[in-house]
């Protein structure tokens, strides 16, 4: 059976423009995602990781408008977002939904828990009215909250269990596809591995699809089908969870991945030093953008821009855009 | 640095114009015909003829606007209704006797309202900060002319300043010390209660910062941490406060200068308003908004000099 | 183990805030060996940073440590005056933060910010310390520093911040240095650049670091000891390759099993249910029993002491007392784990 394409982005680019100037003209732009192209399947969990200024973020509130993109498309079920009017958007905002990192600031203080809920079912209209605070509490018992906490405020919360509030918002109105922004970063570890594992529940449960956006490679190891690597608007590499993880192609990858510590005081460290930072998105380096870092770098990096290529070696769907690819040895970073 | 000043100082243009624009409406925005309400009920039509003729007033609104512009720039602000001196050398023996009213008003409230803000955020919720939070919280309820008729009744009534404060020099200023501090306290007091409790809030704001937390990590003591960390961020939205202050000493000259009798443009101001002397009017506004826009360019530079994140150019 | 430099002995420390007071640490004691790294674990609550702001008696105004000793060389930090301790901070110990974007001030250069200890404590002119800041951005890897030592922190990468608070921190050669989630704030690349230089400086100074940390994978790859702390109190201290070899107490191997790895696949975590208790409604018994699924009677009526086993492992659970009153084998986090006294 042949997977269905859910979500298409093509070409996506997003360009903040900075003012300045006596006049405040436009004279520069922060390049924050820059023409990027991906899939994602319905049922699976793609994941976008890098680090900070990578455009990872960004890249999420693009495909739901939350601001405007530059340029690309985004094609959900077929259907170019971009080119729908506002209000014909808000039909599909509740196939599409998002969390973010810190519930509370998305969320209004004023409203106890089966208010927030049962407001997001009347904006889109989901459920009829006499059942709304039924469908809230079997909501609040999906995301494991206890029914009792119904008439309560986010405020008399923990961490966690504002973030299941913030999930039993996403899937009031039933979404296709959540897109879950460092929706985990700020948990505590043994928290964080509680809503991982309601994530991967409701998933099953309601056939779920996670457009997940994170930092934490641990994480994404865990709850990713595939992933894409991110590193200064654009994406170095894309492919399964376990060519990325067990085989990466692309020196960024490579140490990003060796740069994370282990858990295990007696594992062997392959450690890749990253010099220096990330350059400034707003000019960005020529050529290939990880180059200014890249311990491997040639003249061609710096001249000529590398596209997303499955090299020998790759399986099908792993791409990397990197020139020389092959000419790095597995153990040598 | 320069280039932020000379760029700043172009950018008072098109305010001032604003500015200048707002004034010469001033003739035209009063009800009827200005040159009959200048010159009085009893009036004959010749006067206001004449009176028309002499402020132009037939002329196309534009061209009134263009004459009066092109003399301002030459330092001609028109001549006085009333005794038909020009108003620049009317403004010109007063300037300053408002300008130290203000500027000593201000040096009087930073220098209060800092000291009590700073004790005030240090000892904050001890018996200081409120006893100093409650005198603020009067500072700042009394209206200038009250606390000025009640500091003539106790100092100059009940004491023997009188003849001194109220006796009319040319300038009315500045012959002894007695004459200025009065108007200066019944003027300054306000501000000195808004920079105190600004200053509260913003170092008790600064004081939990964790660059402050580093700064006691190093061992070095309270008092730099308090005077130098803390107090060099927390002047920043203080030193707008000040020059917002310093804006409203010059308005509450008008009444200060009034009740103490001094000869400034404040009082310039209210007499003119009172015999209907306009080009007087409209010149003591012009001079004290260019002293105000001038004051805030002051504030705005001395920003760079606290604040090396503000980016000026 | 080598002679302890640092010992910190029954601390308590309280904050008093409008609902009462609230016990932030409740009777933590470790020793810091010389020129080794120990860290201290845990999660968001569990008094780990109190504990460092402590030592060097940092505490906000409503905090007060009310028992205990901090013995420094044989000295209790606790009854030093104010003064004396001024002569303490940024000298023999110093201390660097988790946020390098907010722990340096902004009006000032970062040059006069290194200065400012050296003058203070090492009796420094203006001139020797701007010369001394140089060398001390040198050592900490910051490229050209005789120009970055006149530049504002707004004008650096956090990173390049980090690095900063790292020769502020050593400037007058501490033999102690607390590292309150120094990296917590940074990314992954970055993170490991600070790690390493921490090492680096460490092996050259010989200085000893408390190194405050939620991240276990951090505490693997720098710690030599380990504290970890829940809700208040050490329950487990010991070398770092037994903890993470064979943890005993059970919130350790919770947590290890919490923790998703990118180095190795695993089966669905199986994470420790429920929060970490409320301060004001702390349990009688053991603070880890209502979230523990080994708990047994005497843990929910009893605290356990924190006690020294064969192992050399200190460990804070009924489970390995003559008490135990439970299961003889327990099954923890898919662990098993014999009863023993």
């Amino acid at each position: 059976m042949a997977k269905k394409e859910l979500l298409k982005v093509e070409n996506l680019q997003q360009y903040f423009p900075i003012k300045g100037g006596i006049l405040g003209r436009t004279v520069n732009h922060v390049k924050a995602v820059d023409d990027i192209s991906f899939e994602v399947f319905e049922g699976e969990t793609v994941s976008i990781v890098g680090e900070s200024g990578c455009g990872k973020s960004t890249t999420g509130r693009a495909i739901l408008r939350l601001n405007e993109p530059t340029a690309g498309k985004v094609t959900y079920d077929g259907v170019d977002l971009a080119s729908l009017s506002t209000k014909e958007m808000r039909k599909y905002r509740k196939d599409l939904q998002i969390i973010f990192q810190d519930p509370y600031a998305s969320i209004n203080p004023r409203q106890t828990v089966s208010e927030i809920l049962i407001e997001a079912m009347e904006i889109q209209n989901v459920v009829p009215k006499k059942d709304r605070r039924a469908r809230a509490i079997e909501l609040m018992k999906t995301v494991g909250l206890n029914e009792h906490q119904a008439d309560r405020y986010p405020h008399e919360f923990s961490g966690g269990q504002r973030q299941r509030v913030g999930i039993a918002r996403a899937l009031s109105v039933n979404p296709k596809l959540i897109i879950a922004d460092e929706a985990v970063s700020a948990l505590d570890v043994s928290i964080q591995a509680q809503v991982l594992n309601l994530l991967k529940k409701l998933q099953k449960d309601f056939k779920l699809t996670y457009l997940f956006i994170s930092h934490d490679l641990g994480v994404v190891r865990h709850i990713s089908d595939r992933v894409i690597v991110m590193y200064l608007g654009k994406i170095v590499e894309i492919g399964d969870r376990v060519s990325i993880f067990d085989n990466p192609k692309h020196p960024y990858t490579k140490a990003l991945l060796s740069a994370i510590p282990v858990p295990d005081p007696t594992a062997e460290k392959h450690h890749v030093p990253l010099q220096g930072d990330v350059p400034s998105p707003i000019n960005p380096p020529t050529g290939c953008r990880f180059h200014t870092r890249c311990p491997f770098a040639q003249e061609r990096c710096r001249q000529e821009e590398p596209v997303l290529t499955q090299h020998d070696g790759m399986t099908e769907g792993h791409t990397a855009a990197c020139h020389f690819v092959n000419d790095l040895q597995p153990k040598s970073i | 640095m320069t280039k932020y000043i000379v760029r700043r100082l172009l950018q008072m243009i098109p305010v001032l114009i604003g500015v200048s624009i707002l004034v010469f409406s001033l003739m035209h925005l009063i009800p009827g015909n200005a040159a009959q309400i200048m010159a009085g009920e009893g009036a004959s039509p010749e006067t206001i003829k004449q009176l028309e003729e002499k402020l132009g007033l037939n002329d196309p609104l534009v061209v009134q606007y263009g004459k009066y512009m092109s003399r301002v720039v030459q330092g001609d602000l028109g001549d006085s209704i009333r005794n038909g001196r020009p108003v620049i050398e009317e403004i010109k023996t007063r300037f300053w006797v408002t300008a130290e009213l203000a500027i000593y008003s201000t040096i009087l409230a930073v220098f209060i309202g800092l000291i009590a803000g700073i004790v005030s955020a240090v000892r904050h919720y001890t018996w200081a900060d409120v006893s100093i939070m409650i005198v603020a919280l009067f500072g700042l309820s009394m209206p200038n002319f009250w606390l000025g008729l009640v500091l003539i009744q106790w100092f100059a009534v009940g004491g023997d300043w009188l003849p001194e404060i109220l006796k009319m020099r040319p300038s009315g200023w500045g012959e002894s010390w007695r004459q200025v501090v009065l108007p200066v306290i019944a003027l300054g007091t306000g501000g000195a209660a808004i920079i105190a409790r600004m200053t509260r809030s913003s170092m008790l704001e600064v004081i939990g910062q964790d660059y402050i937390r580093t700064a006691r990590a190093k061992g070095v003591s309270e008092r730099v941490v308090i005077y130098r960390h803390a107090l060099k961020n927390a002047l920043i939205p203080v030193i707008t406060v000040v020059g917002l202050e310093f804006g409203a000493f010059l308005g509450g000259a008008v009444i200060t200068e009034t009740i103490f009798a001094i000869n400034g443009m404040g009082r310039l101001t209210i007499q003119a308003i009172q015999q209907r002397d306009f080009p007087v009017v409209q010149g003591t506004v012009l001079v004290l908004s260019m002293l105000f826009v001038f004051v805030n360019l002051i504030v705005d530079v001395s920003y760079r000099f606290l604040n090396k994140r503000i980016d000026l150019n | 183990m080598s002679e302890p430099i640092l010992r910190v002995n029954n601390l308590r420390t309280s904050f008093f805030t409008d609902d009462g007071e609230v016990k932030a640490v409740d009777g933590v004691t470790f020793d810091v060996p010389k020129g080794e790294t120990i860290g201290i674990v845990g999660e968001s609550g569990s008094g780990k940073s109190i504990t460092s702001l402590s030592i060097l008696r940092l505490l906000a105004s409503n905090g007060k440590i009310m028992g205990g000793e901090i013995l420094f060389k044989g000295e209790d930090l606790v009854k030093k005056s104010e003064k004396e301790m001024r002569n303490v901070r940024g000298n023999a110990i110093s201390m660097i933060f988790q946020e390098p974007m907010t722990s340096l001030n902004p009006v000032f250069t970062v040059g006069y910010q290194i200065s400012e200890a050296l003058i203070k404590h090492k009796k420094m002119s203006k001139k020797q310390a701007h010369a001394r800041s140089i060398e001390l951005l040198e050592l900490v890897g910051i490229p050209s520093p005789e120009t970055r030592v006149d530049n504002y922190p707004h004008e650096l990468s956090g990173g390049m911040r980090q690095r900063v608070m790292i020769a502020m921190a050593l400037a007058c050669d501490p033999e102690v240095l607390i590292a309150d989630e120094p990296t917590t704030a940074l990314d992954v690349t970055i993170q490991a650049q600070i790690l390493t230089l921490m090492k680096q400086l460490q092996e050259r100074i010989g200085m000893s670091i408390i190194f405050i940390t939620h991240d276990l994978g951090v505490v693997a790859e720098t710690c030599d000891y380990v504290a970890v702390m829940y809700a208040g109190q050490i329950v487990e201290y010991s070398d770092v390759v037994s903890l993470f070899k064979k943890p005993s107490h059970p919130y350790t191997i919770g947590l290890l099993n919490s923790l998703p790895r990118h180095d190795i696949d695993q089966d669905e975590l199986e994470p420790i249910l429920g929060n970490v208790p409320s301060v004001h409604d702390m349990p009688t018994g053991c603070r880890f029993a209502p979230r523990c699924p080994a708990a047994s009677d005497i843990c929910r009526a009893k605290m356990p002491e924190l006690v020294k086993r064969e192992n050399g492992n200190d460990i804070r659970c009924w489970l390995y007392t003559d008490e135990w009153d439970g299961e003889k084998e327990v099954d923890l986090y898919g662990q098993k784990r014999i009863a023993q006294s």
